[in-house]
């Protein structure tokens, strides 16, 4: 068995459109993981001690569980009451559900790390709980949480990878079905490996370039 | 001899079992700097939190200019929680300075010192703007107006929490061992900032382990210890002739360490 490249030129226009589903879904998924997460962690700050640990039982099972159970769930399990969904939509609510409780998981401990003397000062001054919220503890924590939550996506990006089990025509279902039509498991597979870790480098640069531009607004040396 | 400025009387503070205030009874005289000393864990930073509203006393009362602060308490100790608005109208006649600054690191200095005017008395953007800078030149940093936080040293940082405070025209200024996070260098410039505050006839209440700052800027001392207030009256009294045993093993503490021309 030769590695030979040719197989996967071929098949590029083919390769382009499945990387062009993963691409999407996966923006789509951490975009919606984003809000979604930020509006959970949020609630569960400020909005008392039941949505706090009704909010952090969901949190705790979605975390709890792998992504692949979850999506078999949602896909071969949501017909039984009645959600009868395709592939793309299902693997695209799956990936933002998983993606949110990680998310606000990632915006809750930014929270704890914003210093408490930032909001004793805020208060000294006379801003209302609101107030401090928004122009204090908001702004500071999404400082706070960019790293890992460009270290999120990345993850994200490779868990998308899952999708390709419910037919989603992603990436890596399309590289692994050209490679098995062509008996070219080996350059499928490169191809691959070569392709997400590509995308996720250049999502790391993109991250240090704009935690650099950043770094002054972070924390002050006491 | 006119209205103190604050007025303590009676205050406890616990936290569970623990007492930290045990009746303390003191007047802030209008117009002076009044330091509070003593040893860690004496309770003296945790007094200063009490005349912030940072932490609510278990029983007592404080008044500001006259009005009480946070709870209202009758002859017969009978207590009462004040109204929000009232609170809040009455904690504005303090500034807070704080050992950690916490100046909001996502701000510039001028967005530092002038974001609770534009918020909270929602002066106009320009306005405020250039309230703040006036507060800056006061302090010294007219010319760092547009660095962040993590560009400024301990003591610039210290000095725009200052002028943050400043920008309310607070008639009281709090401050909470405001040079012990500094080094030792820096601590000269934020001393400086309040030597002029305090020739303004600003009243100031000051927890601090500058001891030479307490003697020679300070117009009444107050000695805590395990939550008591030991002692209280001008430095002269207070640093020439200890005369409470703990006051005096406490300020020996310090002549080791070279304070001795306070003696």
């Amino acid at each position: 068995m030769m590695f030979d490249p040719q197989v996967i030129i071929q098949k590029l226009p083919e390769i382009g459109s499945g990387l062009f589903v993963t691409l999407w879904l996966w923006v789509a998924g951490v975009l919606g993981g984003v809000v979604a997460g930020f509006i959970v962690a949020t609630a569960r700050r400020f909005g008392g001690f039941v949505v706090n640990t009704l909010l952090g039982a969901v949190v705790e099972v979605l975390r709890g569980t792998p992504f692949l159970i979850q999506i078999f769930l949602l896909y071969y399990g949501g017909p039984f009451v009645g959600l009868m969904l395709d592939p793309i939509p299902c693997g695209l609510i799956g990936l933002t559900v998983y993606s949110a409780a990680y998310y606000s998981e990632v915006f809750r401990a930014g929270y704890a790390s914003v210093p408490h003397g930032h909001v004793e000062a805020a208060e000294c001054l006379g801003m209302t709980r609101l107030q401090t919220i928004a122009r204090i503890q908001i702004p500071e924590m999404a400082l706070i949480v960019l790293p890992p939550a460009i270290n999120l996506a990345i993850i994200l990006l490779k868990e998308s990878a899952v999708l390709s089990i419910i037919t989603v025509p992603e990436l890596t279902a399309t590289v692994s079905a050209i490679g098995s039509q062509q008996y070219a498991f080996l350059e499928a597979i490169f191809v691959l490996a070569v392709t997400y870790w590509i995308i996720v480098e250049l999502t790391d640069r993109l991250g240090r370039q704009a935690e650099k531009r950043l770094s002054r607004l972070r924390f002050s040396k006491a | 001899m006119s209205v103190p400025a604050i007025t303590i009387r009676k205050l406890v503070k616990r936290f569970g079992e623990t007492t930290v205030l045990q009746d303390i009874d003191l007047e802030i005289p209008e117009g002076k700097v009044s330091c509070l000393i003593g040893p860690s864990g004496s309770g003296k930073s945790t007094l200063l939190r009490c005349l912030a509203f940072l932490e609510e006393s278990t029983s007592g009362m404080i008044t500001i200019n006259g009005e009480a602060l946070g709870f209202f308490e009758d002859a017969n100790g009978k207590r009462e929680r004040l109204p929000a608005a009232q609170i809040r109208a009455v904690r504005a006649k303090t500034g807070m300075v704080f050992q950690q600054f916490n100046l909001w690191p996502h701000m510039t200095a001028l967005g530092n010192v002038s974001e609770a005017l534009k918020i909270v008395r929602k002066v106009p953007k320009a306005e405020a703007e250039e309230r703040a800078m006036t507060q800056l030149r006061k302090v010294g940093l007219e010319n760092r107006a547009g660095h962040y936080p993590s560009q400024l040293s301990g003591g610039q940082q210290q000095r725009v929490a200052i002028a943050r405070a400043l920008a309310l025209e607070p008639k009281i200024m709090l401050f909470d061992e405001p040079t012990s996070a500094l080094d030792p260098e820096l601590t000269g410039e934020v001393l400086n900032v309040m030597r002029d505050l305090a020739a303004e006839g600003m009243t100031m209440v000051v927890v601090t382990h500058e001891i030479g700052f307490a003697a020679s800027v300070g117009q009444q001392i107050s000695f805590l210890d395990h939550g008591r207030l030991l002692f209280s009256g001008p430095p002269a009294e207070i640093f020439a002739k200890p005369r409470h045993p703990r006051l005096e093993q406490f300020l020996d503490t310090y002549l080791d360490r070279g304070a001795s021309m306070l003696a």
